[in-house]
């Protein structure tokens, strides 16, 4: 007999529901209520009626949550997207069909039996979700844990198995850690890396790819989006030149899949790198694109049970596969909506304090993705800026929020000068941003600049006329 | 990175209320400026920069801090130990004040390891403040 949901006490059935932990405050840990009922059978009979009236509570403290909105003070808005994104509650829906016994809990490489199918065939439509998005063979689709395995397969794998074509790679100053690492990494093995400067928008423009490519290139790996400043590169022309060299080309696509359209049909892309956590799937899952026409190989980085054709050994972790499937159908499906919004916000952000003193934008608004922005308040430095803007959270390239105590590479490349990498500012909305956020961020960021600029001893030299770069500093 | 409550509230105080905790400047040409020591560390390029201004009287003898000002720009804690470090200083003679070391701004903030830098720069800044208010004596 089915007892869920039910406790006896006093020899009366009752319903027990767990309450959401956002709830927890207001409602406590879980409702109770009694059937009146001695006997189970009566009592399983009035179950679900109880729980529906249980239920309805959830939502009548929802909705009063939900009007108390527009109060922001209590709460913390989220701006770091860009650094990862809450999972969609639909992509959570899907995993959790993928793990209990009743669910599709099996191993997608047993093949003698049902739970094996049924969890292959789940893995198989999420990397048809995947290869929907970017317009490519299902095939040529490796499942990983996220983008940093992914670059490291796609950078390692390729270099090891091509090095008798030649040992140089091109990159460039503000790729991810992932990819600068690798290839600090392959410089030690004697491979020859050059790391190309972007313009001062941040763009590496094919030209750059062009004077530098050789005939002993054998990869230029580049990013999509850039993570700090949100700038696009202009993927389709350098593919052009790679295909002409015959030189492989690997593109990060970590924070473009699903904000951008992709078509790797179109583009002269070998090997594309992809995370879940990105776009609003679960974080430790991501994927590698593998060109199959003209093929690409790669030298696997793990070996074992041959999962992933070899590539790529491991169990395939349904309940993440699937996550991501979902979350990459779903922002198929509503990433034009999803953009337009998220350039309005930037346009709210951008006209509310673009006539501020002393305030630069890092990267262009031309050339870049509107989900991340990024800028510089000169004479406040950004650390103690994130901490005036205490209930939003966003994250800065300033040196005091690193481990290193370096300012942002990444800026530093641009060819801004070291003060203002210091005092700029990430913000990156996304899908649950909601257009009153951003516009009392206007509000905040403006009080607190001008708190922090009262204190700052720069600005009061700025305002005094005395130029910095003339003062010998101690 | 979290900081101590301590830092957090005298970040806090010193953006709420900067004349109360003791932000501001004197200018030359101001009344007593003739009696006020000036010390700027730090660097934009590095991400601090701390201006301390003690302004000194004799008092029986001893030259004391009746008063001092700052302005920091740096992160939270660098802000938080300017605050801190003017407290310390008020009414101390400047043999005292010159004996002050960072690490006591350490305790009382509870700073974090990799913020000790900037309880250094609140020391370098004060010493750099008496020598220079010496040097005004010298060349009276």
């Amino acid at each position: 007999m089915d007892k869920k949901y039910l406790f006896k006490r006093n020899n009366v059935w009752w319903v027990k529901l767990a309450v959401p932990v956002y709830l927890r405050d207001k409602l406590g840990f879980d409702l109770r209520k009694s059937t009146g009922e001695k006997d189970l059978d009566k009592a399983i009979h009035m179950r679900d009626s109880i729980i529906s009236e249980l239920k309805l509570k959830f939502q009548d403290n929802s909705e009063s949550n939900s009007s108390n909105e527009s109060n922001l003070s209590n709460k913390t808005t989220y701006f770091d997207y860009a650094s990862t994104t809450p999972v969609d509650e639909r992509v959570i829906e899907k995993m959790k069909q993928c793990l209990s016994f009743e669910g599709a809990f099996g191993n997608s490489g047993s093949r003698s039996h049902i739970y094996g199918w049924k969890a292959e065939e789940l893995v198989e439509q999420a990397r048809s979700n995947v290869s929907n998005l970017l317009n490519c063979d299902p095939r040529e689709i490796i499942w990983t844990s996220g983008a940093t395995e992914s670059d490291n397969l796609a950078i390692k794998g390729a270099a090891n198995f091509y090095q008798s074509k030649g040992k140089h790679i091109i990159t460039s100053k503000i790729e991810h850690k992932a990819v600068l690492d690798v290839c600090r990494q392959l410089e030690k093995e004697e491979y020859e890396i050059t790391y190309l400067d972007p313009d001062e928008n941040g763009v590496i423009t094919p030209q750059a790819v062009k004077n530098a490519i050789r005939e002993d290139t054998v990869l230029v790996s580049l990013m999509h989006i850039n993570n700090e400043i949100g700038v696009v590169n202009d993927i389709e022309q350098i593919g052009l030149i790679t295909r002409e060299n015959g030189t492989i080309f690997h593109v990060d696509a970590a924070q473009s899949a699903g904000k951008i359209p992709i078509n790797l049909k179109e583009l002269n892309v070998d090997l594309m790198s992809f995370s879940a956590h990105k776009i609003y799937g679960p974080k430790g899952i991501g994927a590698l694109y593998i060109r199959r026409r003209p093929r690409v190989r790669l030298q696997p980085l793990f070996h074992g049970g041959g999962q992933e054709r070899g590539i790529r050994a491991g169990t395939l972790p349904t309940h993440q596969i699937v996550g991501m499937g979902e979350a990459f159908k779903i922002a198929q499906e509503q990433m034009q909506m999803d953009y337009k919004r998220l350039t309005d916000f930037r346009s709210i952000l951008w006209n509310g304090l673009k006539d501020m003193e002393e305030v630069y934008i890092n990267g262009s608004i031309e050339n870049s993705f509107p989900g991340i922005f990024n800028m510089s308040f000169n004479f406040v430095e950004g650390e103690s800026l994130i901490m005036a803007l205490k209930n939003i959270a966003v994250s800065s390239g300033s040196a005091c929020t690193s481990a290193s105590l370096e300012p942002s590479y990444v800026l530093r490349a641009l060819g801004r000068p070291d003060e203002l990498a210091h005092s700029s500012i990430r913000f990156s909305f996304g899908r649950f941003t909601r257009r009153e956020e951003v516009e009392n961020t206007v509000n905040l960021v403006k009080n607190s600049v001008s708190q922090l600029r009262e204190i700052s001893p720069l600005w009061e030299m700025y305002q005094d006329g005395i130029d910095l770069d003339k003062i010998e500093w101690a | 990175m979290a900081y101590s409550q301590k830092v957090v509230d005298k970040f806090e105080e010193t953006l709420k209320n900067p004349k109360g905790a003791s932000v501001g400047r004197w200018k030359p040409g101001d009344k007593d400026y003739h009696r006020v020591g000036t010390g700027i560390v730090g660097a934009p390029a590095c991400g601090d920069v701390m201006k301390l201004q003690i302004k000194c009287e004799n008092i029986d003898g001893d030259n004391r801090i009746v008063d001092a000002r700052f302005k920091t720009y740096g992160c939270g804690s660098a802000i938080a130990s300017s605050g801190q470090l003017i407290d310390m200083l008020k009414g101390k003679t400047l043999e005292e004040a010159q004996n002050i070391s960072n690490q006591e701004i350490v305790d009382i903030l509870e700073l974090p390891a990799i913020k000790i830098h900037c309880s250094v720069l609140a020391e370098e800044a004060i010493h750099r403040a008496i020598d220079d208010f010496k040097s005004l004596r010298n060349n009276d």
